[in-house]
C-alpha cells in the first residue's frame, strides 16, 4: 500500500475534524447538563453548548457548499453495499449536522430563552414561546442527537474498518497530517 | 348680578375639576408588572401576577401624589417552571420568611410634559434601598394610565444568595416594568 492515495482537500478536512471535535464536545455537554439542578453553572453550560450548536450551523453552511463544488477522491475499492452504506451515512450526517443545532436553536425559542451568540449576538426566536412546542421540540432534538450517535458510531467504525481490517488508506485520505 | 354669580360659579367649578380629578382606584386587571433578568446576557421576560397597589395621583398636583405596591412574591413567573420553582427559595426571595415586597413612595417630581418621576423606599427581603422610578401619565376617559421602568440591583436586596450571587450567570441589573392603571374616584 505505498502507492499514493488523492486525499480530502485542505478545508473539506479543516471542516471535518472542527466540526467533529464540536459535536464531541456538545453531544456529551448536552447529556450532562439536562439533568442538572437549576444552578448558575447550569445556565452557563446551557450557553457553551448553544454557542457550540450555532458555531456548528454556521460552519455547516461553508462545508456544504464546498462539499458541493468539490467532488471528494473517488472511494478506494471495496464491496458496493459497504459503499452505499458508507455513502448513506455521510448524507445523513450532513443532514443531521444541520438539523441537530437547529432544532436546538428553535427548541430555546418555544422554551422562551433567546440564544444570545457568545452573550452579544442575539439571534432571532424562528417560533415563539410555547410549552407544548418546546417539549415537542425538545423530543425532536434527543431523537435527532439518538440518530447522529448512531451515524458517528457507524461512521468511525467504517472508519475503524479500513485501518485495522481492509488496511487501506481510506481513514489517511482525511487526515490533517497525512501524506 | 346674575351674570356675575355665573362666571363666579364658572370659575369655581373649573377650578375644582382640576382639583377633583384624582386617580385613585387601581384597576388591578388592566394594571401589570413585569421585569427582565438578564441570564448570560439573554434577556428573559418575568412577571408578578398578584399585587395590590395604592395610588392618588392628580394631575394638576402632582407632587402631592404618593403611591404603595406591595408585592406577592410567591406569584412570580420568571420565564420556566424551573426557574419560578427555584427564585421563591432560601437562596432567591425566600417568600417564606418575605411573603411580599413593598414600595412607598416618598414624593413624585414632575419632569415637564407627561413625564414624572416616582421616588420611595423598596423593601424586598428585610433590605430597604431607596428607589427612582421615571414614569409618564396619560389619560385615556376616565383612567389614568401610568408606565415607568428602573432598574433595580438585585444584590442590593440579596435576591440571589450563594452560588446565585454570581452576576457573570444572572446580571445583577434587574429592568422593572410597570404599567398601572387607575380610575379617577366617584365623587
Amino acid at each position: 500500500m505505498n502507492f499514493p492515495t488523492p486525499r480530502y482537500t485542505g478545508p473539506a478536512i479543516a471542516a471535518h475534524w472542527l466540526i467533529a471535535a464540536l459535536i464531541l464536545v456538545a453531544f456529551p455537554l448536552g447529556v450532562y447538563m439536562h439533568d442538572l439542578p437549576l444552578s448558575p453553572n447550569k445556565l452557563k453550560l446551557y450557553s457553551y453548548h448553544k454557542w457550540i450548536g450555532i458555531t456548528v450551523l454556521l460552519l455547516f453552511v461553508p462545508r456544504i457548499l464546498w462539499r458541493i463544488t468539490h467532488r471528494p477522491p473517488a472511494p478506494l475499492p471495496m464491496p458496493a453495499w459497504q459503499h452505499k452504506i458508507a455513502e448513506g451515512t455521510h448524507h445523513l450526517l450532513y443532514l443531521l449536522m444541520f438539523l441537530v443545532p437547529l432544532s436546538g436553536w428553535l427548541m430555546s425559542s418555544a422554551k422562551g430563552f433567546q440564544v444570545v451568540y457568545f452573550g452579544v449576538l442575539p439571534l432571532p426566536d424562528l417560533v415563539g414561546k410555547s410549552d407544548d412546542l418546546g417539549d415537542l421540540l425538545k423530543a425532536v432534538h434527543e431523537t435527532l442527537n439518538f440518530g447522529l450517535l448512531v451515524l458517528v458510531g457507524l461512521h468511525v467504525a467504517g472508519a475503524l474498518k479500513h485501518v485495522i481490517i481492509d488496511r487501506d488508506g481510506t481513514l489517511r485520505r482525511m487526515l490533517p497530517f497525512g501524506k | 348680578m346674575k351674570i356675575r354669580t355665573l362666571a363666579l360659579t364658572a370659575a369655581v367649578l373649573m377650578a375644582g375639576t382640576a382639583h377633583a380629578v384624582e386617580f385613585n382606584q387601581v384597576d388591578a386587571g388592566k394594571s401589570s408588572l413585569a421585569f427582565s433578568s438578564k441570564q448570560m446576557g439573554v434577556p428573559v421576560p418575568g412577571s408578578f401576577k398578584r399585587f395590590t397597589s395604592q395610588i392618588a395621583f392628580d394631575p394638576a398636583k402632582p407632587t402631592a401624589a404618593s403611591t404603595t405596591l406591595e408585592i406577592d412574591l410567591a406569584s412570580i413567573d420568571a420565564g420556566s417552571k424551573d426557574a419560578n420553582d427555584e427564585v421563591v427559595g432560601k437562596q432567591w426571595f425566600n417568600v417564606k420568611a418575605f411573603p411580599t415586597a413593598k414600595f412607598v413612595s416618598t414624593g413624585v417630581k414632575a419632569l415637564g410634559g407627561n413625564r414624572y418621576e416616582a421616588l420611595g423606599k423598596m423593601t424586598i427581603k428585610g433590605q430597604t434601598r431607596d428607589v427612582v422610578a421615571p414614569f409618564t401619565f396619560k389619560q385615556e376617559g376616565a383612567s389614568g394610565v401610568f408606565d415607568g421602568a428602573f432598574v433595580l440591583k438585585r444584590m442590593d436586596y440579596n435576591i440571589g444568595e450563594g452560588p446565585w450571587a454570581d452576576v457573570s450567570a444572572v446580571a445583577n441589573e434587574i429592568e422593572i416594568k410597570f404599567h398601572m392603571v387607575a380610575n379617577a374616584a366617584k365623587k
